[in-house]
C-alpha cells in the first residue's frame, strides 16, 4: 500500500509522462493519418504509391522493432542527438498513424461517391472535396474505431518504459529493483492506465454521441 | 469594356458551347461511347434518349471529365478539357450538373448546400453568396426550406435545390442525368416545371430523360442513343412522329406502350 504513498513524485512523473507522450503521438498519428488516408484516395498515382507503402511499413512492423529502428538506425542514418523523447514519439506516432489512415480510409469508402462527384462539378479541388465535403461525413463512423486506436496507443507507450522514457509502466521497474512488493506496484500502474483508457472511450463516447445529434 | 463585351456577344452569338468529336470511351472490354460526334450551340436544349445502358449517363458525365475519355476531344466554349487539377476544377465550375440521385450534400443545410460553391469555388463574399442562394432557393419554389437539412426534404424539392446549387455557380451550359427518374410521380412535374424555365430563360442545355412531354415542349433537338453510338438526332415533333431508324422505332413503340 505505502509504495504508492512512499513513491508518489515519481509515480505521477510517470503517469504525466505516459499522458504527455500518448498525446503528443496520439495527435501526431492523427495529423499523419488523416494526411496519408488522403494520399491513399489521391488521384496522383505517386502520392497513392507513398500511401500504400507508408501503410504496409509501419501495419506489420512490430512496435518494438520500429523502437529499435528509432534508437539505433535513425540516430545513425538521419538525425543524430534526438531526445529518447522524440524517439518514442516518433516511433509511437509512425506506427499509429498507418491504423489511423485506415481507419480514416474506410470511413471514406462509406460516404456515398455521389458527394464528391457533386463537390467536384460545382469546381472544388480534390482538397476541398476531402476537407469540406467527404472527411466531415466520414467523421462519424471514424470515431469507434478511432477509440480504439488511441486505447492501444496508450499502451503501446509502455514500450517506452523499456527504453529509459519516463513514463507509467517505467516507475514499476525502478521500484521492484527496489525490493517493493511487485502485486501491489502493477495493480498502481494498472490503474493508472485504466484513468488514461477511461478517459479516452469516455471522451469518444460523448464525441460519437454529439456527431450523432448533429444531423 | 464595352468593346470586349460587343466581341463576347458576336462570339456568343455564333458560339458552339459544347463540342465533342469522334469521342470514344471503354470501360474495360466495353465500347460505351463509340465516335461520339456532338454540337451543343449556345442556347440550345438537348435532350439525349435511349435505352438504358446506351451510354447516356457516360456522354453526360465525360462532358465535366467526371469520366475520363480514351480519344477524340471534348471543348467548352472553345477551350478543351484539361487534364485534372486546378484548371479542370475551374472549368467544372462553369458546368453545371444534377444528378439522378440529388447528391445534395448530406451535412450542410439547404442555404449552405447553394452558398457552399459559390464561397469556396468562386471565392465570393459571403453575405452576396447567402442573398445570391435565397433568391435562387426562391426562384425553384424551396425558399421556405432554407434552413433545413437535405434528408428533411422530399425528392422534389431535394432536386430543385441541386438545380439552383448548380445554378449558383451561373454555369454556361446544364448537365441533367434523368433528373427525375428517382422522383416519385407526383413530384415530377415540379421538378420539371423549373427545368422548361430554365429553358425559356435561355439556358443552355443537355438533358438525360424519358420525360417526352419536356423533350416536347422544351428540346430543340431530340438525340437517340443506342449502344454507345448516337443513331439519329431530329427536332422533337419530327422525331416521335416519325422516326427514321429501327432502333428508335423500336425503343419508342416501348416506351409509348407504358
Ligand atoms: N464505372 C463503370 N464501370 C464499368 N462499366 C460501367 C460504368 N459505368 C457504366 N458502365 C456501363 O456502361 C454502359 C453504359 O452505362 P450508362 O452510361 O450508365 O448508360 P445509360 O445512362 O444510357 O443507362 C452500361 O453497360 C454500364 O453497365
Ligand atoms: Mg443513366
Amino acid at each position: 500500500m505505502n509504495v504508492l504513498l512512499d513513491h508518489f513524485a515519481d509515480f505521477r512523473e510517470g503517469f504525466v509522462g505516459t499522458v504527455l507522450l500518448t498525446l503528443a503521438s496520439g495527435l501526431l498519428a492523427m495529423v499523419l493519418g488523416v494526411v496519408i488516408a488522403g494520399f491513399r484516395v489521391s488521384p496522383v498515382p505517386p502520392l497513392r504509391a507513398f500511401g500504400t507503402a507508408w501503410v504496409t511499413l509501419f501495419r506489420n512492423t512490430p512496435l518494438t522493432l520500429l523502437f529499435l529502428i528509432a534508437w539505433f538506425v535513425v540516430p545513425v542514418i538521419f538525425a543524430p542527438g534526438m531526445s529518447p523523447w522524440t524517439k518514442a514519439l516518433l516511433a509511437l506516432s509512425f506506427y499509429t498513424s498507418a491504423f489511423v489512415c485506415e481507419a480514416v480510409r474506410s470511413g471514406i469508402t462509406t460516404v456515398p461517391l455521389g458527394q464528391a462527384e457533386a463537390a467536384r462539378s460545382l469546381g472544388m479541388t480534390f482538397s476541398q472535396t476531402l476537407r469540406l465535403i467527404v472527411l466531415p461525413q466520414a467523421t462519424r463512423t471514424v470515431v469507434a474505431p478511432l477509440s480504439s486506436i488511441f486505447i492501444a496507443l496508450t499502451k503501446n507507450s509502455a514500450i517506452a518504459g523499456a527504453f529509459s522514457v519516463t513514463e507509467l509502466f517505467g516507475w514499476q521497474k525502478t521500484l521492484s529493483d527496489q525490493g517493493y512488493a511487485i502485486a501491489w506496484i502493477f495493480l498502481w500502474v494498472a490503474l493508472g492506465y485504466l484513468v488514461i483508457t477511461f478517459s479516452i472511450s469516455g471522451l469518444f463516447q460523448l464525441l460519437e454521441r454529439r456527431l450523432g445529434v448533429a444531423r | 469594356m464595352t468593346e470586349v463585351s460587343v466581341a463576347e456577344e458576336d462570339k456568343a452569338a455564333t458560339g458552339e458551347l459544347v463540342v465533342l468529336k469522334s469521342v470514344n470511351k471503354h470501360f474495360g472490354a466495353l465500347h460505351v461511347l463509340q465516335d461520339i460526334d456532338l454540337t451543343i450551340a449556345r442556347g440550345e436544349v438537348v435532350v439525349v434518349i435511349g435505352p438504358s445502358g446506351s451510354g447516356k449517363s457516360t456522354l453526360c458525365r465525360t462532358v465535366n471529365r467526371l469520366e475520363t475519355i480514351d480519344s477524340g476531344t471534348i471543348s467548352i466554349d472553345g477551350r478543351p478539357l484539361p487534364q485534372e487539377g486546378k484548371e479542370l476544377a475551374r472549368l467544372r465550375a462553369d458546368v453545371g450538373m444534377v444528378f439522378q440521385s440529388f447528391n445534395l450534400f448530406a451535412h450542410k443545410t439547404v442555404l449552405e448546400n447553394v452558398m457552399l460553391g459559390q464561397v469556396k469555388v468562386r471565392k465570393a463574399d459571403k453575405k452576396q453568396a447567402e442573398d445570391k442562394a435565397r433568391a435562387l432557393l426562391d426562384r425553384v419554389g424551396v425558399g421556405a426550406q432554407a434552413d433545413k437539412y437535405p434528408a428533411q426534404l422530399s425528392g422534389g424539392q431535394q432536386q430543385r435545390v441541386a438545380i439552383a446549387r448548380a445554378l449558383a455557380m451561373d454555369p454556361k451550359v446544364m448537365l441533367f442525368d434523368e433528373p427525375t427518374s428517382a422522383l416519385d410521380p407526383e413530384m415530377i412535374n415540379e421538378v420539371l416545371e423549373v427545368m422548361q424555365q430554365l429553358a425559356r430563360d435561355g439556358m443552355t442545355m443537355i438533358v438525360v430523360t424519358h420525360e417526352m412531354g419536356f423533350a416536347r415542349s422544351a428540346a430543340n433537338r431530340v438525340v437517340f442513343m443506342a449502344d454507345g453510338r448516337i443513331v439519329e438526332q431530329a427536332a422533337p415533333d419530327q422525331f416521335f412522329s416519325s422516326p427514321r431508324s429501327d432502333r428508335a422505332k423500336d425503343f419508342l413503340s416501348k416506351i409509348l406502350h407504358h
